[in-house]
């Protein structure tokens, strides 16, 4: 092996990368909140909503299904900014990487959301509706209080996993020189030559949170199943 | 809106002549295409092999499918690859590191991609195979095994068999991911489809049409894999089961 390590570089690293880490959370969380909250007006409209409408959400979410997540964070970076210019007529009007970034997967991940959220609200039965509404109970507060706290428990491990698979795809803001964990890594490593521990340390520390992340589904599942016998 | 729509640009000399603007997409689609079917068809192979030896009664392959499993499905895909770009060849033997600098460029980003693709989705197809073979009634291997057959002619005759073509309709899913996934190939330098449909864009100042474009090829290739999948999950379904009504 032809390679001298030199581990205490990350030491010099590290600030600059736990930045990166910070703006990996954040674009993890706001993405999550906003993806998962309209992802689930999606589900209930196509369920719930006439046919029109309801078509044209399956259309929305198999648009950003079938396309690869670097295409529409392109497509929302350098196009967003034009189409808005010509909406406000504001021809100065920029959107930064950190807001098409955010953009991009709220769009992307809701699609894949409404799926999951599609999935768990068939699964609660339909005689739930029903009694909710014999006890007087509009559509709107059925589903409020009685079909989606049932339908959340049931989906709980599907929406970590997405969520996981969103922390993974966070890394593709590299596309747009977005410094999040990645972005920061290859710019700190380059900047030092150490491009090697770098990436090395990056693919551990995502290896642990998604380990992590894996542990928990697998416990809430056992914990489900030790709660129907 | 300002903006002038020409949808003839795809017929126009490129600025970096290269020949027309649409040759650029065309191009980038081939490799698009050269990768993902490369990429799914070394993965399905070597899924296989991690998904049965997940299952296997012998420990030592049990245990290496699953940490090869776990560490591959549990990084970002464009972490990978930069450790196979990147990484890996400092850590080579130095001839080997050397040779494949010299390589190529072309050549060498293909090859990198292809190998951080196939590993990345082997691993998640090694899962499907795994759900498919513990899908198979546990009395299916007692019964191969009664009648006299070793741990390789049961899965051979008995459980792959009807655990394969349970796992198909995954696997479809799994093809139209590496389809999209291929699109990483661009941050090594690789132009696909996604990196043509960028310089294209700048080219040719006309980023709607260049983007409309590629979401066009994006989708009706994923719409063809679809009904083409449909039509060999009927043709091959196991008699008997629910799922495959």
């Amino acid at each position: 092996m032809g390679y001298d390590f030199d581990w205490a570089s990350l030491q010099r690293a590290w600030p600059y990368l736990l930045q990166g880490l910070q703006m990996t959370a954040f674009l993890v969380a706001a993405s999550m909140a906003a993806g998962m909250g309209l992802g689930t007006l999606l589900a209930i409209t196509r369920i719930f909503a006439p046919r029109p409408v309801a078509a044209l959400v399956a259309g929305y979410v198999n648009l950003f299904r079938s396309i690869p997540l670097i295409l529409t964070i392109l497509w929302i970076y350098f196009l967003m900014p034009v189409v808005l210019r010509s909406v406000t007529g504001d021809p100065n009007l920029s959107v930064g990487p950190i807001y098409a970034a955010l953009v991009a997967f709220v769009l992307a991940e809701s699609a894949y959301y409404c799926e999951i959220i599609r999935a768990g609200i068939g699964s609660v039965r339909a005689g739930q509706m029903q009694a909710a509404q014999s006890l007087g109970m509009s559509p709107w507060q059925a589903m409020r209080h009685v079909i989606l706290p049932q339908a959340f428990r049931n989906m709980t491990p599907s929406l970590i996993n997405q969520t996981i698979a969103l922390l993974k795809d966070t890394s593709l803001v590299y596309v747009i020189s977005l410094n999040d964990f990645l972005g920061a890594a290859s710019k700190v490593g380059q900047r030092d030559g150490r491009v090697v521990e770098v990436y090395i340390l990056v693919a551990v520390v995502y290896l642990v949170l998604c380990t992590a992340g894996a542990w928990w589904i697998t416990w809430l599942q056992r914990r489900k199943a030790a709660a129907a016998i | 809106m300002h903006y002038s729509w020409d949808w003839l640009i795809f017929f126009k000399p490129s600025v970096t002549g290269e020949g027309l603007y649409g040759l650029m997409l065309l191009r980038g689609l081939l490799w698009t295409v050269a990768l993902s079917l490369l990429a799914w068809t070394l993965a399905l192979g070597l899924g296989l092999i991690a998904g049965v030896s997940r299952t296997l009664p012998n420990r030592a392959a049990r245990y290496l499918s699953t940490v090869y499993i776990h560490c591959f499905r549990n990084t970002p895909l464009l972490v990978q690859l930069f450790l196979w770009y990147f990484v890996v060849p400092e850590l080579l033997p130095l001839e080997w590191g050397n040779a494949l600098k010299q390589m190529n460029p072309t050549t060498n980003q293909f090859l990198t991609v292809l190998v951080g693709l196939t590993l990345y989705t082997a691993a998640k197809a090694a899962e499907q195979v795994r759900a498919g073979i513990e899908s198979v009634p546990r009395s299916q291997k007692q019964a191969a095994m009664a009648l006299g057959l070793g741990t390789a002619a049961a899965y051979r005759h008995v459980i792959l068999p009807q655990a394969l073509r349970i796992v198909i309709p995954p696997l479809t899913s799994d093809f139209l991911n590496v389809f999209k996934n291929s699109a990483v190939a661009l941050t090594i330098g690789l132009m696909e489809l996604t990196g043509q449909t960028r310089q294209l864009s700048e080219f040719s100042a006309h980023p709607f049409e260049a983007f409309i474009a590629a979401t066009l090829i994006y989708m009706v290739i994923t719409y063809g894999v679809i009904v083409l999948m449909r039509h060999i999950e009927r043709r091959v379904r196991v008699p008997g089961l629910l799922g495959a009504a």
